[in-house]
């Protein structure tokens, strides 16, 4: 099914980082029947603080009642629905690619378009780090794919308002 | 000094001013309940750990206190789940203490071992795995705070037994520190100043209360304002007795409040549920929305312009696009929408009122609420009638799920807050009688009187022995249809009278089981036996089961079919 841009949304939120808290909020979605296309969680600078990034589908209502819900979340302290600001995003991949003889060079013209990076190397495969947009990212895969792509793993989305500090 | 984690449970609890705890021992709590008889709190020793869930629940939906219960691992636990998810959904502050394996074991499939927090996640406002001994006071300070506070809801805490054994220093937290949870309280004015701009444009307004207007304790400002505006006021289930439906005319006689519409929804009154659907402007006041209050939702108040007052913001605009939200505790915002009232009245009310007020007393001549009593068989709504006859409304009421419950909703005239305790959201038969139970522990002095039916009474049957040896007068009223009665109306109506599965055509004898339970039975099963059984029942200081024996096939009308408007009432 093909989801209208506008419905994607990204959302982020600063939580504690207290044990179950991420089953809280991911479980909050399936139990609600709201969607998770990424998510992503790690530490933040500061001590005690987690940031999650989920990237979710739904109309303007639903979204509403998703951060209606997660504010309501005991240890989520703030939520942001980055469709109301500007910002900036990122999300990292790697990308093992079949690089035989006659392939080699090409996977290096396309690191070398992406600025991607060749972080191992092995007789028959190359590995890639490629650090972009969704649609960078999507990018270099639709063209490895044409060489042999034989393992991939996203890190999902990460994302930060561009002005005043969330 | 040192303290162990069980000796700090009991300190906690002292300092959160809790007087009782519903529970059931095993391996897992012993170390708690070896340190009980050390402390001064009541201990009541429940028969099955769901009853301690919801004698807690009535505990503190009688008092708007938090009610506690404690109960061991595993089974332990997942016996109170109905009682956790039942106190959830209607908002019902608790802390419920769960024994767990030893922190060790965790996650190795120990003896009664279970996830509790992972099973009752979706069920509670919050919950907590308590770690480490040190944790626990300030744990527990937080689980009161949070269960009772905001929009109040169940809390779960997981007390693993190394913890509870473990032994620190005891401190008690001053206050707590949840920089995630600021529930708002405070309305905001401008909200307020543009409801009170649509308010004074009205015509046809209504007031729309649910259980919000019990927890925010705000009856009284519910009944000031409904009067300054002289808007009639109709209620949800939960909202039943916050407005009073009865009060006393010129020469003293109890009659029905004039601004008074009854219950809405599914099973509203004919002239509440037309109220809604001709008003054109709702002022919905501690309510959700819920599907069985608004039938099919484009029908739900076609004309109105919404202002809805709520303390939870995920409940504004969920089911229903509003047009004034307003988020806050509703005491607050009924004060700041009473004071816009007062300083800017609205011109000529009565006049303008009159047509409204007329049209609406019209529809209650039209179709009152009603039913024939013959000279043979009872009436499950005659049994009702003399219960608030005989107690002059003045009693506690519990009911179970069904017809019961629908019944007394209509027919029982509630007038104050918290007398009527009844699971509205989740439906859950069972409730009542140790609901009833966990009432009359808060209220020793009061008559509390669970309305239950013959099928959900025997889903919680076992709590008669724990109110005959606690002396807690409960009276049980059966209404004994032989059937479960709601689930045959339904396939009456729409599944072609094929009554699979809902005749309970073998009960046991209530009379010789409240005997065998060392409570007392009585029976009625003629029209004139019904008051003096609820009399006699009513003057024993002791537990009582009465056993009306009604007419099997009787309905619940008006009903709004699934899936219909609000005013598409079967009416007969
Ligand atoms: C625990 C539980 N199981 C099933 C139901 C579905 N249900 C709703 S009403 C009802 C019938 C209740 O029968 P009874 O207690 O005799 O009440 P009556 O409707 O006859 O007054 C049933 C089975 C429920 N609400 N709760
Ligand atoms: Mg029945």
């Amino acid at each position: 099914m093909e989801i209208r841009t506008k419905d994607r949304h990204t959302i982020g939120i600063l939580v504690q980082n207290v044990p179950g808290v991420l089953a809280r909020v991911v479980g909050l979605f399936s139990g609600r029947g709201y969607n998770i296309e990424t998510v992503t969680a790690a530490e933040t600078h500061e001590p005690g603080l987690t940031r999650i990034t989920l990237v979710t589908t739904g109309d303007e209502r639903v979204l509403s009642q998703i951060v209606k819900q997660l504010n309501k979340l005991v240890n989520v302290i703030k939520v942001y629905d980055f469709s109301e600001t500007e910002f900036v995003d990122r999300e990292m991949a790697l990308i093992k690619v079949r690089a035989e003889q006659q392939t080699r060079a090409e996977v290096l013209r396309i690191v070398d378009i992406f600025r991607a990076k060749v972080v191992d190397v092995s007789p028959h495969f190359y590995t890639l780090e490629v650090t972009g947009n969704e649609s960078k990212i999507s990018a270099i895969l639709e063209l490895l794919g044409q060489i042999g792509i034989v393992e991939v793993a996203r890190t999902g989305k990460a994302a930060l308002a561009r002005s005043k500090k969330h | 000094m040192k303290l162990k984690g069980a000796q700090i449970f009991f300190e906690c609890l002292k300092r959160e001013g809790v007087e009782v705890i519903f529970g059931f021992p095993g391996g897992s709590v012993l170390d708690i309940y070896h340190e009980m008889p050390n402390h001064d709190i009541r201990h009541i020793l429940v028969r099955h750990e769901q009853g301690a869930a919801h004698m807690a629940d009535g505990y503190a939906r009688s008092t708007g206190r938090v009610g506690v219960c404690l109960v061991t691992s595993g089974p332990g636990a997942t016996n109170t789940v109905t009682g956790v998810a039942t106190a959830y959904m209607d908002s019902v502050p608790m802390v419920v203490f769960t024994g767990q394996v030893p922190t060790a074991l965790i996650g190795d499939d120990a003896f009664q071992e279970v996830d509790i927090i992972g099973i009752t996640r979706p069920c509670t406002k919050h919950s907590y795995l308590v770690r480490d001994v040190n944790d626990m006071p300030r744990v527990i300070k937080e689980a009161f705070y949070l269960a009772r506070t905001g929009r109040p809801g169940p809390v779960v805490v997981d007390l693993p037994k190394d913890v509870i054994q473990a032994q620190t220093d005891f401190r008690y937290p001053r206050r707590v520190d949840l920089p995630g949870y600021k529930p708002t309280l405070e309305a905001h004015s401008g909200q307020i100043k543009r409801a009170y701009q649509l308010i004074k444009k009205a015509r046809t307004p209504v007031i729309f209360t649910g259980g919000g207007v019990v927890l925010s304790e705000s009856s009284e400002e519910l009944v000031r304002l409904a009067e300054t505006l002289k808007a009639p006021v109709t209620s949800t289930l939960m909202g039943l007795g916050s407005f009073p439906a009865v009060v006393p005319d010129s020469s003293g006689n109890m009659d029905l409040h004039p601004l008074w519409l009854g219950m809405l929804g599914m099973h509203g009154t004919y002239r509440a549920n037309m109220a809604i659907s001709h008003s054109d402007l709702l002022l919905a006041v501690g309510v959700r929305f819920d599907d069985r209050v608004t039938g099919k939702i484009s029908g739900f108040a076609p004309k109105a312009k919404i202002i809805h007052i709520d303390i939870d913001p995920t409940s504004i605009s969920k089911n229903i696009e509003v047009d004034v939200p307003i988020v806050g505790d509703c005491k607050n915002a009924l004060r700041k929408l009473i004071e816009a009232a007062e300083a800017e009245p609205i011109e000529g009310l009565d006049a303008l009122r009159a047509p409204w007020i007329e049209q609406i007393r019209q529809w209650k001549e039209t179709y009152p609420l009603a039913y024939k009593q013959n000279s043979e068989i009872i009436k499950p709504q005659y049994v009702i009638d003399k219960i608030y006859e005989v107690c002059r409304g003045d009693a506690i009421i519990t009911t179970e799920v069904g017809q019961n419950q629908m019944w007394t909703a209509q027919y029982f005239h509630f007038s104050r807050p918290r007398t009527l305790l009844t699971s509205g959201g989740l439906g859950t038969m069972g409730y009542g009688l140790p609901a009833a139970i966990g009432a009359q522990v808060a209220h020793p002095d009061r008559l509390v009187v669970d309305i239950a039916g013959d099928g959900s009474i025997q889903m919680n049957i076992q709590e008669v022995i724990t109110a005959v040896c606690n002396c807690l007068p409960v009276k049980v009223a059966i209404l004994n249809n032989h059937y479960l009665g709601m689930v045959r109306q339904w396939q009456e109506l729409f599944y072609d009278k094929n009554y699979c599965g809902t005749c309970l055509d073998a009960s046991p004898d209530f009379v010789k089981l409240a005997d065998a339970y060392g409570a007392v039975g009585l029976r009625a099963s003629k029209p004139e036996e019904v008051e003096p059984v609820i009399r006699e029942a009513f003057s024993i200081k002791r537990p009582v089961l009465m056993d009306f024996v009604v007419s099997p096939e009787e309905g619940v009308y008006p009903i709004v079919p699934a899936g219909k408007s609000i005013s598409e009432m079967l009416l007969v």
